[in-house]
């Protein structure tokens, strides 16, 4: 009945979910903000530990979907042991993946199980919510981010 | 045709569904189950010709014309005006505004009786308030120093009576309450709110928004100074609504909006307005939503509101039967007076996966905050998944929304 959600329900977003990796406080964090969902009442904090330009932990901590849970999960841990400049770089093209442009799949390694949002215009934030929250964080704003 | 009275067993709800062209069609491959009426409703062929014929026939503006088709539209718009006052068996014409919605029609008011309130004064709402019938009074509340008082709710959605009675003091200027709560169902008991609040002379507004469609509504016997509701949850076009307004009460609240249709004479030096119901009708109003709306009361009043009342308390009774079954199911909103509403979460599945999932059935659910994040807050949880059932719905889709949580329960394992 539900076969064709596969493409967006991959079985690692449930595993994930399920399970996510980097769900926890840091209070020890150098940086931390709030991500916000309007439209869905979604939120996420994040947390980063940086040690010379380099992201060395990162976690978070909130309520989403099992897209968004699975978003923030994979993010914080592909992130850890980049670069801000290399964690940036890749926002850039997870969004892309998101919004349907073109992009260099292996590029996004673990990342492309939510190359399937894109065919869901309603779910594209859910997925791109963790991320916005990065960028933000990178740029060095305290305000929480909104994905209105 | 369809049969008049509020016997159940003669309620034809296939002839029903084949007035509403909308709910013939497939979502996903699968036919369309569409549950998201709390949201917006679908409209009959009835409203939907209403709106051709005004545009192919009599499309002129109103008030203004001496020609026939301006005759015409006035007279179409009128009579709309006249339908909505016996709907609500309001005692004038006079005292319907046509507004945008609901929305438009509490901000109408605030804006209005900000006139007469002071800083230091109350204003009293519930904590089941859509966010329509928050902010609003938050924004007077900020212009004017009144202080906003929220009435509390229990565990199972309903208002405590005797904190909502306790708030009620002197300092009361106005109340502005739910008549049905559009995130749990609860009908709130307003005869008796409202008459608790006239022994302390209190001016009471009941946002009907969600209860129009669903519960019979007299004014007159209620009482209440104002009463707003949207056409387009009670199977009319978006973009209008109604206020009703006790006569005294609209002539000495200020107009809403400056502009054409609500003067009587405007100089540089001074304009006079209008009367009501036009001095809050500024600007060429929605004509064809206003005669749409008309349409929409005209068959829904062909059908029998008793009758739409009993389907629906029917199909949620079948809903709230059949959950029992699903483990992981939790009903959020569980009054024992409660409209055509299964506001529920799944353990461990978040509202959005469910919507999603639903959808991909063919199921039109609603998933979020619903606009009633209070709510949300107070019990704890995000967002719910809501099925809200019409007069079109029918038992088999209540089985297939159950059959649907069913197999996205499986799916997510």
């Amino acid at each position: 009945m539900l076969d064709d959600l596969r493409d967006l329900y991959q079985e690692v977003i449930f595993d994930h979910n399920r399970n996510p990796r980097n769900f926890r406080a840091m209070d020890d964090a150098d940086r931390q903000i709030d991500g916000f969902n309007p439209l869905c009442g979604d939120r996420l904090t994040l947390f980063i530990k940086v040690n010379d330009g380099k992201i060395i932990d990162a976690s978070f901590q909130g309520q989403g979907c099992a897209i968004s849970t699975a978003s923030a999960s994979l993010m914080t841990d592909i992130i850890k042991g980049q670069t801000e400049e290399e964690a940036q770089e890749l926002f850039e093209l997870f969004h892309k993946m998101a919004t349907g442009e073109p992009v260099e799949m292996d590029d996004l390694g673990k990342l492309a199980v939510l190359a399937g949002v894109c065919e869901y215009p309603a779910r594209v934030k859910c997925a791109t919510l963790p991320w916005h929250t990065l960028d933000a964080l990178l740029k060095g704003s305290e305000e929480p981010v909104t994905t209105e | 045709m369809i049969e008049t009275n509020s016997n159940s067993m003669t309620y034809d709800v296939e002839k029903i569904r084949s007035d509403f062209p909308v709910l013939n069609q497939q979502v996903h491959g699968k036919p369309l189950v569409y549950l998201d009426n709390a949201a917006t409703s679908q409209k009959p062929q009835a409203v939907i010709d209403s709106l051709v014929n005004y545009y192919a026939n009599d499309n002129a503006n109103i008030h203004r014309g001496v020609h026939t088709l301006s005759e015409r539209a006035t007279l179409a718009y009128e009579n709309a005006r006249k339908t909505v006052q016996v709907f609500l068996n309001a005692s004038s014409e006079k005292e319907i505004v046509f507004t945008r919605g609901a929305t438009e029609a509490i901000n109408l008011v605030a804006n209005g009786v900000a006139e007469y309130i002071s800083a230091g004064d109350e204003i009293l709402i519930t904590a089941m308030e859509h966010h329509s019938n928050i902010v609003p009074w938050q924004m007077l509340c900020e212009k004017t120093g009144a202080i906003l008082k929220v009435a509390p709710i229990n565990e199972d959605g309903e208002l405590l009576l005797e904190e909502f009675e306790a708030l009620i003091s002197k300092k009361t200027k106005f109340a502005a309450l739910s008549h049905m709560s559009n995130a749990l169902g609860t009908i709130n008991p307003i005869k008796s709110l409202i008459n608790l609040l006239h022994l302390s002379g209190v001016p009471v507004l009941i946002d009907g928004a969600q209860a129009i469609p669903h519960i019979p509504v007299d004014v007159q016997a209620l009482g209440c100074e104002f009463y707003v509701f949207s056409g387009h949850k009670l199977y009319a076009p978006t973009g209008i609504g109604a206020l009703y307004g006790q006569l005294d009460q609209l002539e000495k609240m200020v107009p809403y909006q400056g502009g054409g249709d609500m003067i009587s004479m405007v100089t540089f030096d001074k304009t006079v307005y209008s009367k009501v119901p036009y001095k809050f009708e500024a600007g060429t109003p929605n004509i064809a939503g206003t005669i749409g709306l008309g349409a929409a009361i005209d068959y829904i009043s062909q059908v029998g509101i008793d009758a739409i009342a009993a389907h629906e308390n029917s199909l949620l009774e079948h809903a709230v039967e059949q959950s029992k079954n699903i483990k992981k199911l939790r009903i959020i909103g569980t009054a024992k007076n409660k409209g055509a509403i299964l506001s529920f979460v799944l353990d461990g599945i978040h509202p959005h996966d469910i919507g999603t999932m639903m959808d991909h059935q063919g199921i039109a659910v609603r998933a979020g905050h619903h606009c009633a994040m209070p709510v949300m807050d107070f019990f704890g949880v995000p967002a719910t998944a809501r099925a809200s059932f019409a007069m079109y719905n029918t038992h088999e889709e209540v089985d297939a929304l159950m059959a649907g949580i069913e197999n996205l329960i499986e799916m997510f394992g």
